[in-house]
Parts: structure tokens; C-alpha cells; sequence
């Protein structure tokens, strides 16, 4: 009787940790080979400065994480940050108030727009491709239309965010980022709303005959995004200094590469948020790393791009050696 | 008696397990001949092989005096035997004219002759009777019906020596069943011989010429169709009554688990009213497409049933559930017929799968090790074997994959099991394992619904029985009433009163 009661360690507990160590390895060998490449890249100012720039893009990738492991997709996510932005900008400069406010509102109105593509998504039974493609014009559109396609400069009062903190170096913005994705990843691996999402990822129907309703948790994965484009707009202003209503095209496609070299499948019911963050990692010391070697930027564009078909490759690789053995 | 068509000798097909066994078929040109069998028992494979479906394991087959062993399914084709099989192939969006030449469309240099294969398609189509469908049709605008009769148009179009048709009139009205059964006579007439495979008696009697038996894989009888009474065909199909294992020891309760009444759904479920009791194990009989499975995901609320009334228990409600989750707080569990499909995450672990349907958890938060522990106590009782609860059910067997599925329900500590083929494509052993899980569940006062197409396990494991065709129930029978026979019957539909 006691034959079948575990006698070797979880296969998918090592399969898990094997998938971070690999992924933290290609990391460690891009910094390694960068920093044998480029005198001025090994240094305390150029890991700040990465620390710096991908808090944004990293609590957009961890939104669109959780959205993929449902089996959705969320294209919308680059559009919905600019008018996130836009309301800032607004919010600062014309209504006067705080930036503390300002980021209440935005982030409210990322998560109205997730409400919208989830509600539409889910209620209508439209795939969520063709419905957050349209989100994608909707919120640009809106964006333009509320700041009159103008640049809103704000100037110092939005800086605090992306300032350096004194001894940690690193900004509030990366802190706050760090936090969502460890939240997030404790919120997939420890609760029930997690188990649910990656068990309605990977068969919708089996959940559903189990007795569970799968809608509202289909519809919060879209929220939780959108609130999470509203955080990253607020990061980026505050980078930037600006609300640019022209901000972040294209960044749904680079958060998409970020979850993909970090495993998740673009079919659902599996990824991981942690190893999203390492897929951020990469794509940006690539980035740095080229540009500190003085790669062009066509040149970086066609590395980046081979990287990310590489590491999807690896990634079908692995399970394909994983289940052969 | 005229020289064989086709001669098939000793064909025998192996899967997991031995599904054809040393069968012998003769089939006379014009002739028109019945291939029946319960499910099961390997009629389609039987029709997959000579339609160059699937390979044969061992066995010879001659066609017109040549060796046929047809590579695929064109190959066959081309040697002039045609195949009309249960499902639909037809593709919707296309036009009737399109799907009835797909592969072999009239052309010049690659451009499509319009002219002539609409010409041809309306030559094609009235000799199934169609003259009134236009081949421009989008052929998804037709009735299932009349789709079936284009198939079968289909087949014609090419040469044909032999023509199977499989179950061609499951979805026919009664005018279109006699406008087909013409056409199959004019085919014969014109000497194409005719393999019939069908579960309804009534329709060979009138229409085929001879008739063999299968059961569980091995021709059990052959006969000619008016030396035969359909007594005997069933008798033939059922077999010798297999005697219980073990005595069969009732658990039945006075108290009612659950009460179905006139419940309905299209014209799968018609109805239906039953009612079982605290501990008792009520068998559902009936052919596949009987309505069996649509009864229980009715019942469940897997699928909304559009009249009829559900009481569980003493609940003063008697609302039918409109979601599987009502169901489920309500005390209801469902295993489904494909488990692949609708039961199981199969890239995850037995420890999620199992419990999905009852996540303990305080304010959302998974309890991790009350749910290993508790996972592995009930994967104990039923002797899973696994290496670890972290393990992937996908590398399960299917035995054991599906006492995942069942300690998924116990889990959620439901009253009343809905049970549909809950041993299908499992060994032996897990199934007496599983069959003891039932008693024990009914000696605990819960309630059992089992569909299974294995009369004799139903006769084994239930209190009592009941037998549906065409969306009904039938008939209805208590342990020591019944007989193999006279379920079957019920269930065929053919000789009940």
C-alpha cells in the first residue's frame, strides 16, 4: 500500500525550479558576455540604470502574464498605458492635483478599460484577441482626444517615483515593481483565484464541469491588466517627466516576448510570473548590452528579435526532452 | 448464389486490446448485407478497415478476386470501395455541388469547369433523391438529413463495388429513410454490393438480404434475414448471460436522493422522469445516441434543459440547475463519458485535478498541506498509483486517471453520483476497484446514476435498471425482473409493446 506515496522528489516541482535556473543562467551569460565585451558595462551606474528603466514594462508583462495563463490575451496593454498616461498628464497639469490622486485615477481607468475588454470578452464570447485589438485603437484614440495629441510636459512634481532612493540607488518605481511581481506570483501559486485561472487555461470546459462559474475569474485576470497598465503609466510619467499620448507602442509586443522567453504558453495553463520578470531581465541587459558594445539599432532589433524565437524554441525543446525521459 | 465481391477471411485488429477477431465476411455483388452488433463489439472497425481507415492486424480481404489492402482511405476509393460513416464530413461553408466532387473536381489547367460540375451534381443528387436542392447551395443551409443524403451522393459519384453505409438513417426523418432505402435498392439492382450497418431491426428486416452477428470482436452468427426472427438477432448480439461475481448486496434506502420529472432538452431528452433513492444504484441501458449522456448533463445543468423539474433530497426546490456549479452546491457530482475532454487538466498534477471540484482554502488562501495530505489519503483508499501527487495526470493510465476523476467527487462530498461509462477503456482490476467505490458509496447512503453501454455490468452493480431510446425512458426494470434480453430489447427499441 505504501508504493504509490511520493518516493522521489515532485517532477513538476523540478521542472519548475529547472525552467528558473535556466532561465537566471542565460541571464548571468548575457551580463558575463556583455561585460567582457564593453569596459563600461560591468558597473553599479549601468545595472541602476537597467533597475531604472523596466518597471514599467515589467508590472505591464506580469498583467499580461496572468492574462495568457487564462488562455486570453491582452493586446491592448500599450495603448491603455498611454491614456493611463494622458490622464495623468491631464489630471496634473489642467485639474491641478496631486500625483498621488492622479495615479488613483489612473489606475481606475486602466481597470475600467480591462472591465470593458473583459466583460465584452467574456459576456459576448469573442476572443479576446480580436476584442483587445480593438481596445488597442479605442484607448489610443482616447488618449489622443483628451490631451489634444499634445505632449503634456509636468515636470519635477511626477519625478519622485523614478528618482534614485540614497544607498538603495535603485527608484521607488523598481521597488514597487519588484512587489507586484512577487504579489502577483504568491496570488498564482497560493490562492484560489491562481488555481483557478490556470486550471480555466487549461481546460475551460473541465472547470466549468466541476462546478465552477469561470467567468468572473476570467473577467478580474482583464481588470487586474488594465490596473496594472494605470501603475505603469504612472512609472513611466514619472520617468519621463512627460504624459506622452504617443508613449508605449508597441510595448504589448515586447511584454508578450518578455512571458514567452519566460515560458509561459500563449495556449494557457501555464507560466509563471517570476519567470516573466526574468524574460524583462533579458530583453533588457540585451538592450543595455548592445548599446554599450555599440550595436546600431537596427542591429538590436534583429538580435532581440532572434532571441526571443531562440528561447521559445528552448522552451519546446525542454518539454519535448522533459516527457522522453 | 452468385461469386463473392469482396471475401474477407480471418480479419482480425489489434489496439490496446483485441477489438476484431478472426472474422469472416462473403458479400455477393447486388447483395445487401446487415452487419449488426451491440456498441462495441467491432462493427466500425470492421467498416474502417475495408475503407482503407485503418490497417488490419492480421487477415486477407479480396475484392473482385484481388488482394485489397487499401493504404488509405483514396486508395480504397479508387478501388471502388466508398464509405458513408456516422459523422458528417461535409464542409459547411462550401457549396452541396463543391463538397460532392472535392476531390476530384472537374477542371481545365486548374480552373474549375462550373458549368459541368454543377451538371454532374445534379445527376448526382437525383439519384439520392435531392432533385429539389440546388447544387449552389452553401450545404451547411441543409437539414441534418438532407446532408446525410448528400454524403451519400458523395460516395456515388466515384465507382463503386461496395458501399458502407454506417448507421446511415440515425438522423433521417421517415420520408427520408424510404427515399434512401430506394436508392440502396437501385444500387443493388445495378449490382454495387452493400455492407448496412444499423441498430435498428425493424429496417434490416425490411431491407437487407443477410445479416452478421458481432460480439465483442468475433463473428458469433450469420443468417439469412427471413430465416430469422429479430428474437434471435438479439439473442445473437447479447450472448450468454454472464453470472455475477460476487452476490449483490442492496443498499437501497426509503428516502428519495433524487426526483427527475418530465425533464426535457431538443429531442435528445424527452420526458424523462426517475427518481433514485438514498443508496440505491440505478443503471441506465440504451444505445449510443439514446439520449443517455445528454439526460445526465441535463440533470447537471452542464447543458439547460428547456422543461421539467429537479428535487434533491428533502430541498423544497424544484428548479433545474442552470449551471454545474448550482449543481454541485446542490450535491451533485457528474463524471463524464470523456474525461480527457471535460474531466481532467492533464498537464497537471493529480493533486490539482483532484482537487478542483472542493478547494479547501481561509480567505482564498489554498491550505497546500491539508490538501496533499487529504489528496493522498483518498488516492489510498482507491489504490491510485502514482509516484507522487505532483505528478501529471497526463502520464497516468487510464484506470488510474480516472480514479483521479472520481476522488476529484469525493472531494466535494456530493449526494448524488451521475456516472456516465465511469469504466470505459479501464482494465479489470481498476474496474473491480471502482465497482467496490460504488458499493461502498451506495452502503453510505449515496445515490448512483451509472450510464454504461456493458449490460452486464449494469446487471451486476444496480439495484435497478432503466432502458431509454430515442430521448426516452423505455422501460424500466428491478433486480430479479430483468434479463438480458428483455433490456435490450426495451433498448432496440424493436419488440417492446
Amino acid at each position: 500500500m505504501s508504493d504509490h506515496l511520493p518516493t522521489r522528489p515532485a517532477p513538476s516541482v523540478g521542472r519548475v525550479l529547472a525552467e528558473r535556473a535556466g532561465l537566471a543562467g542565460a541571464l548571468l551569460l548575457l551580463i558575463l558576455v556583455f561585460g567582457s565585451l564593453s569596459s563600461s558595462f560591468l558597473s553599479t551606474r549601468t545595472l541602476v540604470s537597467i533597475a531604472n528603466q523596466i518597471p514599467d514594462l515589467t508590472v505591464i508583462a506580469v498583467g499580461l502574464t496572468l492574462v495568457l495563463i487564462s488562455g486570453g490575451i491582452d493586446l491592448s496593454v500599450g495603448s491603455v498605458l498611454a491614456l493611463c498616461s494622458a490622464v495623468v498628464g491631464v489630471m496634473m497639469v489642467d485639474a491641478g492635483l496631486s500625483i498621488g490622486s492622479a495615479a488613483v485615477i489612473a489606475l481606475a481607468a486602466g481597470a475600467i478599460c480591462g472591465l470593458v475588454s473583459g466583460s465584452i470578452t467574456v459576456l459576448a464570447g469573442l476572443p479576446s484577441f480580436i476584442v483587445t485589438l480593438g481596445m488597442l485603437e479605442v484607448a489610443r484614440g482616447g488618449a489622443y482626444l483628451i490631451t489634444d495629441s499634445q505632449t503634456k510636459y509636468i515636470g519635477s512634481s511626477v519625478e519622485m517615483m523614478a528618482a534614485s532612493l540614497p544607498i538603495l540607488r535603485v527608484s521607488p518605481s523598481f521597488l514597487v515593481a519588484v512587489a507586484v511581481v512577487v504579489l502577483a506570483q504568491v496570488l498564482l501559486t497560493r490562492t484560489v483565484f491562481g488555481r483557478y485561472l490556470i486550471a480555466i487555461g487549461t481546460n475551460e470546459n473541465a472547470v466549468r464541469m466541476s462546478g465552477i462559474d469561470t467567468r468572473p475569474y476570467r473577467m478580474a485576470v482583464f481588470v487586474i491588466s488594465g490596473a496594472l497598465c494605470g501603475l505603469g503609466a504612472v512609472m513611466q510619467t514619472s520617468r519621463l517627466a512627460t504624459a506622452d499620448p504617443n508613449a508605449a507602442i508597441g510595448l504589448e509586443l515586447s511584454a508578450i516576448a518578455a512571458a514567452v522567453i519566460g515560458g509561459t504558453s500563449l495556449m494557457g495553463g501555464r507560466g509563471s510570473v517570476v519567470n516573466t520578470f526574468f524574460g524583462v531581465l533579458i530583453i533588457a541587459v540585451l538592450q543595455t548590452g548592445l548599446a554599450s558594445v555599440g550595436a546600431s539599432e537596427p542591429i538590436k532589433r534583429v538580435i532581440t528579435g532572434s532571441v526571443i524565437v531562440v528561447a521559445a524554441l528552448l522552451d519546446v525543446w525542454r518539454s519535448h526532452w522533459q516527457s522522453r525521459t | 448464389m452468385k461469386p463473392p465481391i469482396v471475401s474477407v477471411r480471418g480479419l482480425s485488429k489489434d489496439y490496446a486490446v483485441r477489438v476484431l477477431d478472426g472474422v469472416d465476411l462473403d458479400l455477393a455483388a447486388g447483395e445487401i448485407h446487415a452487419l449488426i452488433g451491440a456498441n462495441g463489439a467491432g462493427k466500425s472497425t470492421l467498416c474502417r478497415i475495408l475503407a482503407g481507415l485503418t490497417p488490419a492486424s492480421k487477415g486477407e480481404i479480396t475484392l473482385m478476386g484481388d488482394d485489397f489492402r487499401p493504404s488509405d482511405k483514396r486508395d480504397a476509393e479508387d478501388r471502388g470501395v466508398q464509405i458513408v460513416q456516422q459523422e458528417l464530413n461535409l464542409l459547411p461553408s462550401l457549396t452541396v455541388a463543391e463538397n460532392l466532387f472535392l476531390n476530384h473536381f472537374p477542371h481545365r489547367y486548374g480552373w474549375i469547369d462550373y458549368q459541368k460540375l454543377h451538371a454532374d451534381a445534379e445527376v448526382a443528387l437525383q439519384r439520392v433523391g435531392l432533385q429539389a436542392v440546388n447544387p449552389r447551395t452553401p450545404t451547411g443551409t441543409l437539414g441534418v438529413g438532407s446532408r446525410q443524403l448528400v454524403e451519400i451522393a458523395a460516395a456515388l459519384v466515384r465507382d463503386c463495388q461496395l458501399l458502407i453505409l454506417d448507421e446511415p438513417t440515425a438522423a433521417l426523418t421517415p420520408v427520408e429513410i424510404s427515399r434512401l432505402f430506394d436508392c440502396v435498392r437501385e444500387l443493388s439492382e445495378a449490382g454495387v454490393s452493400i455492407l448496412y450497418v444499423s441498430h435498428r431491426l425493424e429496417e434490416i428486416r425490411t431491407l437487407c438480404d443477410r445479416f452478421i452477428v458481432l460480439r465483442d470482436g468475433r463473428k458469433v452468427g450469420s443468417r439469412n434475414t427471413v430465416d430469422s426472427s429479430s428474437e434471435e438477432m438479439v439473442a445473437l448480439m447479447a450472448g450468454e448471460a454472464v453470472t455475477a461475481s460476487k452476490p449483490f448486496q442492496s443498499h437501497r434506502q426509503n428516502r428519495v436522493a433524487l426526483r427527475v420529472e418530465d425533464l426535457c432538452r431538443g429531442n435528445q431528452v424527452r420526458n424523462v422522469s426517475l427518481e433514485v433513492k438514498c443508496g440505491e444504484r440505478l443503471g441506465i441501458a440504451g444505445l449510443v445516441g439514446a439520449g443517455r449522456t445528454e439526460l445526465l448533463r441535463a440533470i447537471f445543468g452542464a447543458d439547460r434543459a428547456d422543461s421539467g423539474t429537479i428535487r434533491l433530497g428533502d430541498d423544497a426546490s424544484i428548479e433545474r440547475c442552470s449551471h454545474p456549479r448550482q449543481a454541485v452546491r446542490r450535491g451533485l457530482a457528474l463524471v463524464t463519458e470523456d474525461r480527457k475532454q471535460d474531466g481532467l487538466l492533464l498537464p497537471h498534477s493529480v493533486r490539482i485535478n483532484a482537487s478542483l471540484a472542493r478547494l479547501t482554502h481561509s480567505l482564498g488562501w489554498i491550505d497546500r498541506r491539508g490538501e496533499v495530505a487529504r489528496v493522498e489519503a483518498r488516492c489510498r483508499t482507491l489504490e491510485t498509483r502514482f509516484h507522487s501527487v505532483e505528478q501529471p495526470v497526463e502520464e497516468l493510465s487510464g484506470g488510474n486517471q480516472q480514479k483521479v476523476v472520481l476522488v476529484k467527487w469525493l472531494e466535494s462530498d456530493a449526494d448524488v453520483f451521475l456516472l456516465d461509462e465511469p469504466t470505459r477503456g479501464i482494465d479489470v482490476t481498476a474496474r473491480q476497484q471502482i465497482d467496490r467505490l460504488f458499493e461502498d458509496l451506495a452502503r453510505r447512503g449515496k445515490a448512483l446514476l451509472i450510464v454504461s453501454s456493458d449490460l452486464d455490468e449494469l446487471m451486476q452493480l444496480c439495484d435497478s435498471i432503466v432502458a431509454m431510446a430515442e430521448g426516452r425512458v423505455v422501460a424500466r426494470f428491478q433486480r430479479g425482473s430483468w434479463s438480458r434480453q428483455s433490456v435490450m430489447e426495451a433498448a432496440f427499441g424493436d419488440t417492446s409493446p
